[in-house]
C-alpha cells in the first residue's frame, strides 16, 4: 500500500493540507504535492489504464517523462485531458479523472485485449481493418476511438486567458539544477543578460534528493545561496514552472511557463539569445523484464524523489534492480526511511565501489549477476522472481515485495540540443547518446549556439556536473566530494536470453503498450529503419515521445538485426519537449484579437443600421442591410431597385489608394497597368488592369492623374497592401534608377459612392462645387468642398449609374456620410452593401477581381482588349500573354449567361461538353464565374467562361446543378443592362 | 525562426517582420525574348541546398526590400545587402569562399 | 494587475515625407526648424518631431490642424525637385502607453529588445498580427498604427495590461 510518511517531504507544506477529488472520491494531500505523489499518499496506486491492452497502470516516473498516468484534470472551461499526474501541482479543490477505463478504473472490460494480446501484435490494426472498407468506417473506427486511451477533447470554450513574452538574451539557461545554476551565475558575472528557465517550481533538479555535498554545504543549502547570488544581478531573469519547449534556427528558443496567480494561465516566451546552456538533465530508463509495467514498478530515481520530495512511500518492500551504482541511493533513502529493502538484484557479475560498500554495510543484501525473471501480481507488485541475468530465466527464487525499483542507467535529455541540428554520439562505456560538440546547432553566424552541460552532456558524478558547467561558461566550478562508481553494465532484456514468452511481457513504450516482441517482431518483417519500426510499432509515437523508450527500444532492434547502436541510429528530436496546449500556441490571439478587423471610417453607422457584415480580407463591408423581417436576398434585392430609381449610398472607403508621382511616374504606370496611363490628361480618370509577369489579370481599378507629376491610383478592397508592395518591389529591385515615390494613402480617406439618377441632385442640395455634366463629366474628378467639406469627387461608376465617389479625410467620412444621409432623405436614400454592388456591376457586365479572374484568367479572355495598349513595347504580363495558350481559339472566354427558365445558375457550375476526357470524366466547356438574381430584370443572370463562347452567342448549353438535372442556360453578351451606358453618363 | 538584418535601417529583423521574395538576382526577359529565356526567368529556380541568395522584404519595418545570401541547409547569414545591384557584392562571395575553405 | 494607462491619442497631424536626405534636409530645417534625424531615430523640438522612417522617408508629427499648411509650405519648399509631401494624419490612430511597466506591455506583442532601442528610437515593427511603430514618450511610450485596426490595438494592449 501506498501511503505517507510520518515525516519527511523537503518539498510538501505539511501545515498547508490540500483537498481534490479522484473519480469522485475526496482526497487530502499538501501544498507542493503532484497529483501524483497526492494519488499515492491516498494509497491510490493504478492511476490509469493502458493504451491497447488495458492494463492497469501507476507512475513509473516522478517527472515529465512520465507515461502511464495521464489524467483528465479541472471542468468546464478549465478542462485539461492527457495531463501527467507527477507534473501537475495540486490545488485545492482540483478535480481529477481517471481516462481509458470503462466502467471504471478499478474494473475495465477493455482488459480483455491484454487477454487477447496475443492476437494483437505491431502492426494488427494495420493488418486487420485494411479490408473491407466499409466495415472499417462503420465498425473497426468507431470502436477503435472509442477503445482508444486518451482523455476526451473539453467540450467548452476555454475560460483562460495566454500571452506571449519576448524576451532577447546574451545566455539562456534552460534548467536549475547545479548544472544550470553553475552556469548562469558564471554568465552572469561576466555581466551577460542571462534568462534562466527551470520546468518546476524548485531549484536544484535531482541533487539534493541525492545528498550531493557542494563546497562543503549540504546541496539545498548550496541552490539557496546560488538563487540567492543570482538575484542580486540585474542582469539575470529567473523563471520557475517554465520549460523549453524547442530550440529553433538562429537562437530562437520557445519557453512554456504556467502560471499559479491571477492572470494569464500560461505564458509562452518567444526568447532570441545568441547562446542557449542546456543544462536538463537526464532520465533513468527502465529495465526489460517480464511485468516491468505492474503498479509498484518503478525508476529507482522515481521512488527517492517521492519519498525525499514528498515523504511519500509506494510499498513497504522494495527490490531494487539495477545494472549501475545510482539505483543504490534508492537504497540508502529507503532504508533511512524506514522502508525495507528485502534485496538488490544487481546484473553486474562482480560490481565493486564506496556506494556499494556502504549499503551493503547497511545491511541490504545485494545479489549480483541476477535480475528479475518475472513480476509477480497483477493489479500491483507481489514479489519478484529472480533468476540469472545471464540465464534464461529459470526461476532461483521468490522474494515478496509490494514495490519494485528498476534502473537501467540514465539517458541525457539530449532533446533541446537535436531540435535544431545537434548531432550526438554514443558513448558505449556510459551506454548513452551524448551531444558531440563538435557537431553542434549552427546559428546565423555557422557557430555553434547551443552547449549541452552537466548530466545533459552525459556528466555522472556531481563533479563532473558542475566542472563541465563552468567550463562552459569560463567560470570555476564549486567543490565537491569524489564519487568513484562502479562502470555500468548495458542491460536491454533482462535476462539476455529471455524467452519469446518473457519478451512478450516486457514493455518498452508503456503508453502505446510497445513490447520488446513487437520490436523484434518488426525487424523480423523487415522494418529494420528505425524510423519504420518506430511507426510499425508506435514505439514512442504516444504523448510521452518515446522519453523512456526510445533508448531500449533502439538497442532491441539493433540487437535483432545484429547491428552496433549508433549504426541504427536514433529517431528525430522535435520539439517540443513535452506537449504544448493549443491556447498557449495561440497567446493572446482569441475571441475579438484572433484576428484583425479593419474598419472604416463609418463602421459604426453600418453596424448602428443593422447591417450584416461581411468579411472582405480583413475588412468587415456591409453585405446588405436587412429591415424588419426582410431576408438578405430581399435586402439586396430592394437596394439594387433603390440605387437604379433612385439614390443608393456605397462606403467605398476600402478601395486601396494609392499614390504614385514623380518624373518617371508615368513611365512606371505605363509598365504597371495594361494601358497607357502616361497620356491620361490631370483633372482625368482612366480604368486599368494591372497583370503579373505570366499574365494573368491580378488586380484593376480607376487611376486619376492629378498633376503632371502624381497619379492617383485605385486599387482593389483586397489588393491595397499587395499592390503597393508591388509597386514598391519593381521600384526597389528593378527600375531602382527611376525617379518614383509611391505613398499608400488607402487609409488616409474616406470614400463615399453616391449613386443612381438623384446623385447629383444630393450633391447639389449639399452644394459648395460645380458637379454639373459641363463642370465634372463622367470619368473625371475634381478638388473642392461639398456642404463645408473638403472634398474630391470622382466621376467614375461600378453601376452603371450617374455616380460620384467623394473622398475625404478619414476623420470626417462618419459626418459627410451623416450629411449626404440627410439630404438624401429627400429622395428616398438607399444605404447598400457588397452584394447589391456586385449585382449592380454583374446587370452591366463589369467584372470582379477573384470572380472573374482566379489567377488563370488573361484579360484577353474576360474581352478587355480595349483595355490592352497596342502601342506599348513592354507593360508587365505582356510576354507572357504572348504564350502560344493564350491564343488558342478553343480558349475559354467571356459571356454573358441566361438560364431559358429564368433561373439562378448555381455558383461554380460547369457547362456540360461533349464526351468524356482521358479519366472517363465528361468534358467540360464552360464554367460560371458570377451569377445573380438580377432585381432589374427579374430572371437570373450570369456571367461565365465559355470555350469559343464569344463566338457562340445564342447557343444553349447545359449547366452542372448540385442534387438536381442541369439547366439550361443561353449565351448572351455579359451585359445585361443599358449596353449604351446612357444612365451613367448623364 | 531566422534573423536578417536590414541594410537599410540597420535592425535585426527577425522572420515575422519580414516577408520572403524567392531567388535573387533574376534577369527579366520581356517581350522579344525567346521561349528559353523567358521560361527560364518565370519558373526556373536553382533552389540550392547551400548557398541561396534570396530577395526579402522588411516589410513590418522600413518596408525595403533587401538580399541575403544564406545557407539553405545550415541557416548560415553571409551577409544582407541592399536591392540595387544586379550581382552580391565582393565581401559576400569573400565570406562563402572563407567558409568553404574553413 | 498592471498599472499601465492606454489612452488614444487624438489630434495628432503627421506628414510623409519622401525623398533624399540632400533634398529634404533645408525643406524641413526651413519650414519645420528641425535637422532630419539619423537612421531610426528622432528629432523633436516645440511640440514637432520629425521621424526617420527609412532611408528615403520621414514622418512629421505636428498638430492635426497644422498639417495641411505645413505640408503645402513643405510642397511648395520642394517644388521642381523629386520629393514627396503627403498628409496621412487621418491614416493612423496613435496610443499612449503611460504608468506602471508599459515595456512589459509590449513586450508581450512585439518582438523588440527594448535594451537596444535607443532613447530616441522609432522602433516600426510588428505588434501580435498589425505593423506598428512606438517610441519613448514622457515616461512611457507612444505608439502608431493604421487607422482601421485602431479598436483591434486598443483591445490589444488593454488586453496586454490587464
Amino acid at each position: 500500500m501506498s501511503t505517507r510518511l510520518t515525516t519527511g517531504g523537503r518539498l510538501i507544506d505539511r501545515s498547508a493540507p490540500r483537498s481534490f477529488t479522484f473519480d469522485g472520491r475526496q482526497m487530502r494531500g499538501y501544498a507542493g504535492d503532484t497529483i501524483a505523489s497526492a494519488l499515492l499518499a491516498n494509497g491510490q496506486l493504478v492511476m490509469g489504464r493502458s493504451f491497447k491492452y488495458h492494463r492497469p497502470r501507476s507512475v513509473v516516473a516522478s517527472g515529465p517523462e512520465e507515461p502511464n498516468a495521464l489524467l483528465s484534470v479541472g471542468e468546464a472551461g478549465r478542462f485539461t485531458p492527457n495531463a501527467r499526474a507527477t507534473d501537475v501541482p495540486l490545488i485545492d479543490g482540483m478535480t481529477a479523472r481517471s481516462q481509458n477505463a470503462w466502467p471504471s478504473l478499478a474494473f475495465d472490460i477493455g482488459q480483455i485485449n491484454d487477454v487477447a494480446a496475443r492476437l494483437l501484435p505491431a502492426g494488427f490494426y494495420y493488418k486487420t481493418f485494411m479490408h473491407p472498407r466499409p466495415l472499417w468506417k462503420h465498425l473497426f473506427e468507431p470502436f477503435i476511438r472509442k477503445a482508444a486511451g486518451l482523455g476526451p477533447a473539453p467540450t467548452e470554450p476555454d475560460a483562460d486567458r495566454y500571452e506571449f513574452r519576448y524576451a532577447f538574451c546574451d545566455v539562456l539557461v534552460v534548467g536549475g539544477g547545479i548544472a544550470g545554476l553553475t552556469a548562469a551565475l558564471g554568465a552572469a558575472e561576466q555581466g551577460a543578460r542571462v534568462i534562466l528557465v527551470e520546468r518546476s517550481s524548485h531549484w536544484g533538479g535531482r541533487a539534493p534528493v541525492d545528498g550531493v555535498t557542494l563546497d562543503g554545504q549540504d546541496a539545498s543549502v548550496w541552490v539557496k545561496n546560488a538563487i540567492q547570488r543570482l538575484d542580486t544581478y540585474d542582469n539575470v531573469t529567473l523563471v520557475q514552472n517554465c520549460e523549453g519547449s524547442g530550440v529553433y534556427d538562429h537562437g530562437y528558443v520557445l519557453c512554456t511557463e504556467r502560471l499559479q496567480a491571477q492572470g494569464p494561465r500560461e505564458r509562452v516566451w518567444r526568447i532570441r539569445a545568441d547562446r542557449v546552456i542546456t543544462a536538463t538533465g537526464a532520465l533513468e530508463r527502465p529495465l526489460s523484464f517480464a511485468g516491468n509495467d505492474v503498479p509498484g514498478v518503478l525508476l529507482a530515481s522515481a521512488l527517492r524523489d517521492y519519498v525525499v520530495n514528498y515523504g511519500v512511500s509506494v510499498g513497504d518492500r522494495t527490490v531494487i534492480v539495477t545494472n549501475n551504482d545510482d539505483a543504490y541511493r534508492t537504497a540508502k533513502v529507503l532504508v533511512d526511511a524506514g522502508l525495507r529493502v528485502p534485496a538488490i538484484l544487481d546484473a553486474r557479475p562482480d560490481p565493486d565501489s564506496a556506494l556499494i560498500r556502504y549499503i551493503k554495510d547497511l545491511g541490504v543484501t545485494v545479489h549480483t549477476g541476477r535480475g528479475i525473471a518475472k513480476v509477480l501480481g497483477r493489479d500491483r507488485v507481489r514479489g519478484v522472481a529472480v533468476c540469472l541475468q545471464a540465464g534464461e530465466g529459470a526461476v532461483m527464487q521468490e522474494i515478496a515485495c509490494d514495490c519494485v525499483a528498476m534502473s537501467g542507467g540514465w539517458s541525457p535529455v539530449v532533446h533541446l540540443w537535436s531540435h535544431c541540428g545537434g548531432k550526438l554520439w554514443w558513448d558505449a562505456d556510459r551506454a548513452m547518446f551524448r551531444p558531440d560538440p563538435e557537431r553542434p546547432p549552427l546559428g546565423a553566424d555557422g557557430q555553434g549556439f547551443v552547449t549541452a552541460v552537466g548530466a545533459a552532456s552525459g556528466a555522472l558524478t556531481p563533479q563532473e556536473v558542475l566542472n563541465d558547467a563552468a567550463q562552459a561558461v569560463g567560470a570555476t566550478a564549486a567543490s565537491c566530494e569524489t564519487v568513484v562508481e562502479a562502470p555500468i553494465l548495458p542491460v536491454w532484456v533482462m535476462p539476455q536470453g529471455a524467452n519469446r514468452q518473457l519478451r512478450a511481457k516486457m514493455w518498452l513504450d508503456y503508453q502505446n503498450d510497445v513490447k520488446v516482441s513487437d520490436v523484434r517482431l518488426a525487424a523480423q518483417e523487415g522494418f529494420e529503419s528505425v524510423e519504420h519500426a518506430k511507426r510499425y510499432t508506435t514505439l514512442g509515437m504516444a504523448t510521452d515521445q518515446g522519453k523512456l523508450s526510445n533508448i531500449n527500444g533502439l538497442a532491441v532492434l539493433s540487437d535483432r538485426l545484429d547491428t552496433a547502436i549508433p549504426d541504427v541510429g536514433t529517431t528525430t528530436f522535435r520539439p517540443p519537449y513535452t506537449p504544448v496546449t493549443i491556447g498557449a500556441l495561440g497567446g493572446e490571439a482569441r475571441g475579438s484579437l484572433f484576428q484583425p478587423l479593419r474598419r472604416t471610417p463609418i463602421h459604426d453607422w453600418h453596424e448602428a443600421r443593422g447591417a450584416y457584415m461581411e468579411p472582405v480580407g480583413q475588412w468587415r463591408r456591409p453585405y446588405c442591410y436587412p429591415q424588419g423581417h426582410e431576408t438578405h436576398a430581399e435586402a439586396v434585392a430592394r437596394e439594387v431597385r433603390a440605387t437604379r430609381s433612385s439614390l443608393g449610398m456605397l462606403d467605398a472607403s476600402t478601395l486601396g489608394k494609392i499614390l504614385v508621382r514623380g518624373p518617371d511616374a508615368g513611365r512606371f504606370l505605363d509598365m504597371l497597368y495594361t494601358n497607357k496611363m502616361s497620356t491620361l490628361k490631370p483633372g482625368r480618370c482612366r480604368y486599368g488592369l494591372m497583370c503579373d509577369e505570366n499574365g494573368f489579370l491580378m488586380d484593376d481599378g480607376v487611376v486619376a492623374r492629378i498633376d503632371d507629376q502624381t497619379w492617383l491610383c485605385h486599387t482593389t478592397t483586397g489588393g491595397a497592401d499587395h499592390i503597393h508592395g508591388w509597386m514598391e518591389d519593381w521600384l526597389q529591385c528593378e527600375w531602382w534608377d527611376w525617379q518614383v515615390h509611391t505613398v499608400n494613402l488607402t487609409e488616409q480617406f474616406a470614400q463615399i459612392a453616391v449613386v443612381g439618377p438623384k446623385a447629383r441632385a444630393v450633391l447639389e442640395t449639399l452644394g459648395g462645387m460645380d458637379v454639373s455634366a459641363d463642370a465634372l463629366p463622367f470619368m473625371g474628378w475634381a478638388d473642392g468642398t461639398l456642404g463645408g467639406f473638403q472634398v474630391r469627387v470622382f466621376r467614375i461608376s461600378f453601376s452603371g449609374e450617374l455616380s460620384y465617389e467623394i473622398a475625404l479625410t478619414a476623420g470626417q467620412g462618419q459626418a459627410l456620410w451623416d450629411a449626404l444621409w440627410e439630404a438624401g432623405q429627400a429622395h428616398d436614400v438607399t444605404p447598400y452593401g457588397t452584394e447589391a454592388l456586385h449585382v449592380l456591376r454583374a446587370e452591366k457586365g463589369f467584372i470582379m477581381i477573384g470572380d472573374e479572374t482566379d489567377g488563370t484568367v488573361v484579360p484577353q479572355d474576360l474581352g478587355l482588349d480595349w483595355a490592352i495598349s497596342k502601342v506599348k513595347d513592354d507593360y508587365l504580363g505582356k510576354r507572357g500573354q504572348e504564350r502560344v495558350a493564350f491564343h488558342k481559339p478553343d480558349r475559354w472566354k467571356l459571356v454573358g449567361l441566361e438560364t431559358l427558365d429564368g433561373s439562378v445558375l448555381e455558383e461554380g457550375a460547369y457547362a456540360i461538353g461533349e464526351g468524356t476526357n482521358a479519366n472517363g470524366q465528361t468534358r467540360t466547356e464552360g464554367r460560371v464565374t458570377s451569377t445573380y438574381y438580377s432585381p432589374t430584370l427579374d430572371r437570373g443572370i450570369a456571367m461565365g467562361l465559355v470555350a469559343r463562347g464569344p463566338d457562340r452567342m445564342g447557343d444553349v448549353l447545359r449547366f452542372t446543378r448540385i442534387g438536381q438535372g442541369p439547366v439550361e442556360a443561353r449565351i448572351v453578351s455579359p451585359v445585361f443592362y443599358d449596353p449604351e451606358g446612357e444612365k451613367q453618363n448623364v | 525562426m531566422l534573423i536578417l538584418r536590414c541594410p537599410y535601417c540597420g535592425l535585426n529583423g527577425e522572420e515575422t517582420e519580414l516577408s520572403p521574395g524567392g531567388e535573387a538576382h533574376l534577369k527579366r526577359f520581356g517581350p522579344g525574348s525567346d521561349d528559353a529565356s523567358f521560361e527560364a526567368y518565370l519558373f526556373l529556380r536553382n533552389n540550392a541546398k547551400g548557398v541561396h541568395f534570396e530577395r526579402w522584404r522588411h516589410a513590418y519595418g522600413c518596408g525595403k526590400w533587401f538580399l541575403a545570401a544564406r545557407d539553405s541547409a545550415t541557416l548560415e547569414v553571409y551577409g544582407t545587402y541592399p536591392a540595387q545591384t544586379s550581382e552580391p557584392p565582393a565581401d559576400i562571395f569573400a565570406r562563402i569562399a572563407d567558409r568553404g575553405r574553413g | 494587475m498592471s498599472d499601465v494607462r492606454i489612452d488614444r491619442v487624438d489630434a495628432l497631424g503627421m506628414i510623409t515625407l519622401r525623398g533624399a536626405v540632400e533634398v529634404l534636409a533645408p525643406t524641413v530645417e526651413s519650414v519645420l526648424g528641425l535637422d532630419l534625424p539619423d537612421q531610426r531615430l528622432m528629432v523633436t523640438a516645440g511640440g514637432r518631431a520629425v521621424l526617420w522612417m527609412s532611408p528615403d522617408e520621414f514622418l512629421v508629427i505636428c498638430d492635426h490642424s497644422d498639417a495641411p499648411e505645413l505640408a503645402a509650405r513643405a510642397m511648395a519648399a520642394l517644388d521642381g525637385q523629386f520629393a514627396t509631401v503627403a498628409v496621412v494624419s487621418d491614416a493612423r490612430a496613435v496610443f499612449d502607453l503611460q504608468g506602471g511597466d508599459p515595456q512589459a506591455v509590449l513586450s508581450k506583442l512585439a518582438p523588440v529588445d527594448f535594451a537596444a532601442l535607443a532613447d530616441a528610437e522609432v522602433r516600426r515593427t510588428r505588434l501580435a498580427q498589425v505593423p506598428a511603430a512606438f517610441w519613448r514618450h514622457a515616461d512611457g511610450y507612444r505608439l502608431v498604427c493604421f487607422r482601421s485596426v485602431a479598436v483591434y490595438v486598443q483591445e490589444l494592449l488593454e488586453n496586454a495590461a490587464a
